[in-house]
């Protein structure tokens, strides 16, 4: 479905490179996480599928034609967007940052009434919200309704930057999951950028670890998991979501036995 | 008091209806010329620099000046324009007014829209990318609506700015609530330069509210309130439109006027007379010396009344002096070789400049000639009018004179008479048909060596109407008429502190002794 063949970018014109030489691919209904430190350059290869980030080298396709051919603004189109800064529209009602993109893909707006009241409750927000603006939601109604208007044109791909990231740990907890049954009911493919293992491994099909620009593990959560693992870095990242889930069991044991 | 005030306000829907064009013409299209400014500008850094320093430079530029300025350009085109296609158009009025209060109205545009438009949210602008808009849906769906209020606020800025700027277009000819303003300083007719201030204040008030209600329309979305306020301001144009025409109707002849009581008067006799030949007329007045000539040669007016020893000095620049039968002569033949306008003659009357003092001061010092005041002269001070100084007549003076005073400080001429009077200054330079010089008692000084070429009133008429049958025929019956003791008095009627009159009064009372009646 998307596909990176041996591409890279810098940002300082050849000095330091964001990208090097990256080439994989992603399956039809995949769900990858892509996990790295903040300057790893994750967000630039999530960036450059939908063209919101040119490469300077190699060649990044979507379901088989690269996206240098197209229009970035139309490849947008069918390309769902989600990112932390959520980005919703001020002056627009949710109603009307839903049903942008199909308002821009010219749809009948009886098409799009339907399409953003049926949104709207797939996100598990009140038709009622509708109307609202988007200075009246929450954080975590705000990002409901971010991935709402990114489904709105039925895209198959789904990109989400640190999607939740800005969220408290309930809400992000139950966004993350719930989105998670939307990919699977409506067969989407989703890339996903994080830098929190825990959700990556909690959401993701296989994980994908980029440091400096390059991937330095790519594989099924339980594979890396492995404690064999070649990568002394992966390891330890990998390591942490069970030594916290250990450290809670010992603690839960402690109070217990206290108690 | 009150007859004054009824006089101003019959005048108010020819002044404020030009007053309104003129300011909604400039603003227009400062918005107009803008906008895509703003936008380039708010793309492009490189770009963004350059414009706002440019608009940031034509803002310290004073607003009078900037009015001056493109006076001399415009006619400079308009000359290369003739030459090229053969017909010119009038360098003076609407046209630099427009240029000049349309640049003034670019800098809060452009500073207020590229602020807003460099300091949107950057998620909402990525959001903009993501669902897929192209640049120009970003900027229609995204970065104006959020950016308006912003720029709105521009807007009203520089409606206030133009507003009030637009008062300084009356002294390149352009009529404006600045008529008030001008006119009434020169006569001091206060009320008349309370009501032009007050009616631009009004006016700067209304339109500032009106474009808040746009402004807080688009802000909060309520494009009812929007629209509104846009309806209630374009109704207001058309209204001023509509008012404007129908006080000046199509006028046939415009007669020009410096900004003097003398003038005022002679312009309005100029358009009675035509008027009463059956033809429509006009005054265009508070015209500055040079540019009435130049209004004049380039057919911007019809007819004015010069001064031959200004002309003979300014127009024609020449240091001589030669007796007055022979210098009408000359300068008849000169100005239609040079300039194709016809002297048509002279109104038998001469307003000279001259040197004037207190009488009690001259006969203290022993002072009767410019000579006897050389002796006295360091110790002096010397006020005259803005151009007295610059003129080749005090030059002259000056040099053969040996004219050197202690200070020497310029007045606008209501004030200069006070400043001797209330012995502010020693000498200043006077007209000698001044009905003040008798009314404060002053002695014009002697000039024995005939350094002053004469002044005699002379009527001027333009190109196009050299011979125009209605216009000689109106203005014909003027030439040798008109005694000096007859104009000084009619000025002082319009210059006296007490019992004064409008100039258009004093003009009638002139027709009447001249029996034009």
């Amino acid at each position: 479905m998307i596909a990176f063949e041996g591409v890279s970018k810098s940002f300082d014109e050849g000095r330091d490179f964001a990208v090097r030489d990256v080439s994989f691919s992603v399956a039809s209904r995949a769900f990858v996480a892509l996990v790295g430190d903040s300057g790893s350059g994750k967000t630039t290869l999530l960036k450059m599928i939908n063209r919101l980030i040119e490469p300077d080298q190699g060649t990044v396709k979507v379901a088989g034609e690269s996206v240098q051919g197209m229009a970035g603004y139309s490849l947008r189109r069918k390309i769902g967007y989600v990112f932390q800064g959520i980005g919703l529209f001020p002056h627009m009602s949710v109603g009307e940052n839903i049903g942008i993109t199909p308002l821009l893909l010219g749809w009948p707006q009886a098409d799009i009434d339907a399409r953003t009241a049926e949104l709207i409750d797939l996100v598990e927000l009140p038709r009622s919200y509708l109307a609202r603006m988007p200075s009246e939601l929450s954080g975590g109604q705000r990002q409901r309704v971010g991935v709402a208007r990114a489904l709105a044109a039925r895209p198959s791909i789904m990109l989400m930057d640190e999607p939740f990231g800005a969220l408290d740990p309930v809400t992000r907890d139950t966004l993350g999951s719930g989105y998670r049954r939307l990919h699977d009911t409506m067969g989407l493919t989703t890339v996903m950028v994080t830098h929190d293992v825990m959700e990556a491994v909690l959401l993701g099909d296989r994980i994908i670890v980029v440091r400096q620009g390059e991937i330095v593990a790519d594989g099924e959560p339980h594979e890396l998991f492995n404690a064999h693992h070649p990568d002394a870095g992966v390891r330890a990242l990998m390591d942490m979501p069970r030594r916290q889930a250990e450290r809670v069991r010992i603690l839960m044991q402690e109070r217990t036995a206290r108690g | 008091m009150g007859e004054r005030f009824v006089a101003a306000a019959r005048l108010l829907p020819d002044y404020l209806g030009q007053h309104v064009l003129l300011s909604a013409a400039a603003l227009g299209l400062g918005f107009l010329i803008s906008l895509p400014l703003v936008v380039v500008a708010s793309r492009n850094a490189r770009i963004r620099w350059p414009v706002l320093g440019f608009a940031s430079i034509v803002q310290t530029v004073p607003s009078l000046a900037l009015l001056a300025l493109f006076y001399p350009l415009l006619l400079a085109i308009s000359t290369l324009w003739q030459h090229l296609f053969g017909y010119g158009f009038s360098a003076l009025g609407f046209l630099p007014s427009l240029l000049a209060l349309t640049l003034y109205s670019m800098l809060p545009i452009l500073r207020n829209g590229v602020t807003g438009l460099t300091n949107l949210d950057p998620a909402v602008i990525e959001a903009a990318r993501g669902v897929g808009m192209t640049n120009r849906q970003r900027l229609l769906r995204i970065e104006l609506p959020l950016a308006a209020p912003v720029l709105m606020a521009g807007v009203r800025t520089a409606a206030v700015w133009v507003i009030g700027g637009a008062t300084l277009s009356t002294p390149v000819g352009q009529t404006s609530l600045g008529n008030y303003i001008f006119s009434g300083l020169q006569v001091e007719d206060w009320v008349s330069v309370l009501f032009g201030c007050l009616a631009a204040v009004a006016l700067a008030l209304i339109a500032d509210q009106l474009l808040g209600l746009i402004e807080a329309g688009v802000a909060t979305r309520r494009p009812k309130l929007a629209w509104m306020g846009l309806g209630v301001l374009l109704a207001g144009v058309g209204a001023a439109g509509v008012g404007s025409l129908a006080a000046a109707g199509h006028p046939a002849y415009v007669v020009g006027a410096k900004n003097f009581a003398e003038q005022y008067i002679l312009a309005d006799v100029m358009t009675d007379r035509i008027r009463t030949e059956g033809s429509a007329a006009t005054a265009r007045v508070d015209l500055g010396s040079v540019i009435a000539f130049r209004a004049l040669a380039s057919n911007g007016i019809d007819a004015y009344v010069d001064y031959s020893g200004t002309v003979w000095s300014t127009i024609m620049n020449r240091r001589d002096s030669l007796p007055r039968k022979q210098m009408l002569q000359e300068m008849t033949t000169r100005l239609r070789k040079d300039h194709g306008v016809v002297l048509l003659g002279a109104l038998g009357f001469e307003n000279a400049y001259a040197l004037a003092m207190r009488r009690d001061r001259a006969e203290q010092l022993g002072i009767r000639t410019i000579a006897d005041l050389s002796q006295h002269a360091p110790e002096l001070r010397i006020g005259g009018d803005f151009e007295f100084f610059a003129r080749s007549e005090w030059q002259a003076l000056r040099d053969r004179y040996g004219l050197r005073f202690r200070e020497q400080r310029q007045f606008q001429p209501t004030f200069l008479y006070k400043a001797v009077a209330s012995k502010e200054v020693d000498v200043i330079s006077a007209a000698s048909s001044d009905g003040r010089i008798r009314a404060y008692d002053l002695v014009v000084l002697e000039d024995p060596q005939q350094v002053i070429p004469p002044y005699d009133a002379i009527v001027l008429l333009s190109p196009t109407r050299a011979s125009d049958p209605v216009l000689r025929k109106a203005l014909q019956p003027l030439v040798g008429a008109v005694p000096i003791d007859l104009m000084r008095q009619a000025n002082y009627m319009v210059d006296r502190d007490s019992g004064r009159v409008s100039p258009s009064q004093a003009a009638h009372w002139l027709e009447e002794q001249l029996h034009l009646k």
